[in-house]
């Protein structure tokens, strides 16, 4: 094709736009697919659900009525269990951001003797698979009597949460300068006036960060959860979710639904703090 | 060394407190929490676990259990096979997302979905998709054939790539997203200067962008290898380890014991990964607290 040198640049552009078009469009269906999936079934009339078909005839939110009703066998504790899993990810939250960020500032700014080996010993722990800890923290809660109690879970997930969160807090940290540490010996601030008044006002961004992470991991953790709670009212939702594969005629429109309104809060809190999350935790993931 | 030693023994030792400065004794206060964590939830339970595994009685049984084998074959297969192809996929990806493009930024947005979302409904939403009677697959297959779609997750080879595919599809993201960020750490004039010299994009990438990415996607590899020998979700939630537990992994084995009642054979098959876990771990721990 002889054309002219302005559009023979932009038939090249075209061109590239083109084969990028044709990565991005396979990257979309696969992404997309497993959610829409769910969110068709979500919102699809049960025999609309199981006839396979693209959309809808009568799309509707019947699926939602039912479960915010609890009209189902398997939906009749859904508030509680939603509760559940609030209450232990708010707590393992909280708790994970207490031990680590004590830690952190012992280690870093404390300069604690050991500290270096206690770090060695976080890491060591975020690096063995959580599902190899399993079996052993499963005994472990048996002997402590803390089986079917939400603190077993609570306990079990910041002990798997907080080698992370050292560790990150801990290399973010060692970039505030340690004047500023001295300048508040100077003006005779206590250790803790330093914590609570220099260090924790600092840490701000990294601590949004590491809370985040640690709420996420226990609201989307399955394994220990269903190993360490078992009763109906103490489950999480993740738990009852996996309870409905037990029948034979699983309802998979509500199960779909139920676990549509469960990875919503995640995806949200996930979007809300992204900013954090990718600087917070990227640059702590690889350190190249 | 024992000169100094008798030495100190001639007066006595003053007590704790008053060799250590304040800021000392609160750093080991506010160290004490994570330290009983510590001992309580990971010291004592794989202690009490190895104590468990001691007789040698349950490492023959083990060896004697086909499931055993098959396991531990399945888990190779989806660490060297999975994620060096889900690594290749990332880094692939990461050129394709380094683009400065409106939608593509957009797109990067949605891609971190099977990331952000909880892996349960996600995983259960597929499970269904391949329901050999009801899934919206075999549907397609009919209206277009004629012919019944196969029983997919009936067939442990297939069973076993899907389990692969789910879990690449729920961390492939993460792993995107580090890799562009490694990406776009290298200098730009570096393929200003490639551009000029008329580079073609296998040169630069052979020359420009492997050169500075090869070591962060060596450790991205090691680290989703080990972390991918705990990914129970995986393959439990889709096969359910089946059929006739041919797709176990160790992760989902473990468990497969203690809900037998099994304590000591789980444990013992923990055990057993340690000799390949641990090298990991090791060169990983070096890598990272330099």
């Amino acid at each position: 094709m002889k054309l002219p040198g302005v559009s023979e640049f932009s038939w090249r552009d075209v061109a590239v736009e083109a084969r990028l078009l044709l990565i991005g469009i396979p990257v979309f269906l696969w992404t997309m697919i497993p959610i829409y999936h769910m969110f068709l079934f979500a919102i699809s009339p049960k025999e609309d659900a199981f006839s396979g078909k693209l959309w809808p005839d009568h799309p509707t939110l019947h699926n939602f009525e039912i479960v915010f009703k609890q009209q189902h066998y398997f939906l009749r504790d859904f508030y509680i269990q939603f509760w559940n899993s609030t209450v232990i990810a708010v707590s393992v939250g909280v708790l994970t951001l207490f031990i680590a960020t004590a830690a952190a500032f012992s280690i870093s700014r404390l300069k604690v003797p050991g500290g270096r080996s206690v770090l060695n010993l976080a890491l060591f722990t975020y690096f063995i698979p959580a599902a190899f800890l399993a079996v052993p923290m499963y005994r472990t809660m048996g002997n402590y009597g803390l089986l079917n109690n939400h603190w077993s879970l609570i306990l079990a997930m910041v002990t798997i949460a907080s080698p992370y969160a050292i560790w990150v807090l801990k290399q973010a940290s060692d970039k505030l300068p340690v004047e500023l540490d001295e300048a508040a010996v100077m003006d005779g601030a206590t250790t803790l006036q330093i914590f609570r008044l220099v260090y924790l006002p600092l840490m701000m961004p990294s601590l949004v960060a590491i809370g985040t992470y640690a709420v996420l991991l226990a609201w989307n953790e399955y394994l220990y959860a269903f190993l360490l709670l078992s009763n109906d009212r103490e489950i999480t939702l993740p738990v009852a979710l996996g309870n409905f594969l037990a029948a034979d005629d699983s309802p998979w429109e509500l199960l779909m639904t139920t676990g549509f309104i469960y990875a919503l809060p995640p995806a949200a809190v996930y979007y809300a703090f992204r900013r954090y999350m990718v600087g917070g935790l990227t640059a702590g993931a690889v350190k190249s | 060394m024992a000169i100094t030693l008798s030495g100190d023994q001639s007066m006595p030792a003053p007590p704790l407190s008053s060799r250590l400065t304040p800021a000392q004794v609160w750093g080991i206060v506010l160290l004490a929490p994570y330290l009983l964590v510590f001992l309580a939830f990971v010291v004592y339970p794989v202690c009490y676990g190895l104590w468990l595994a001691r007789a040698p009685s349950n490492y023959v049984a083990l060896f004697h259990d086909p499931i055993f084998a098959r396991a531990a074959v399945n888990t190779l297969i989806f660490l060297v096979i999975g994620i060096n192809i889900k690594m290749l996929i990332a880094l692939f990806l990461s050129g394709f997302f380094a683009q400065q493009r409106t939608w593509i930024k957009w797109l990067s947005v949605i891609f971190i979905l099977p990331w952000a979302v909880p892996s349960i409904p996600t995983i259960l939403s597929v499970r269904f998709m391949f329901n050999p009677e009801w899934g919206v697959v075999n549907h397609l297959i009919f209206s277009l054939t004629g012919d019944d779609g196969p029983n997919w997750l009936n067939d442990p080879t297939v069973a076993l790539s899907m389990a692969i595919g789910v879990h690449i599809w729920k961390s492939l993201p993460f792993w995107t997203l580090i890799l562009i960020t490694g990406r776009l750490a290298i200098a730009h004039d570096l393929f200003e200067a490639a551009e000029v010299d008329g580079a073609s994009w296998w040169q630069k990438f052979r020359y420009i962008t492997w050169p500075s990415m090869q070591t962060l996607y060596i450790t991205c590899t090691l680290l989703s290898m080990i972390w991918t020998l705990g990914d129970f979700n995986s393959v439990y939630l889709l096969t359910g380890g089946g059929p006739a537990d041919l797709t176990h992994v160790l992760a989902t084995l473990g468990i497969r014991y203690l809900r037998l009642d099994q304590l000591s054979l789980a444990m013992a098959s923990i055990v057993c990964a340690m000799p390949f876990v641990l090298p990991l771990v090791y060169f990983m721990m070096k890598r990272l607290s330099r």
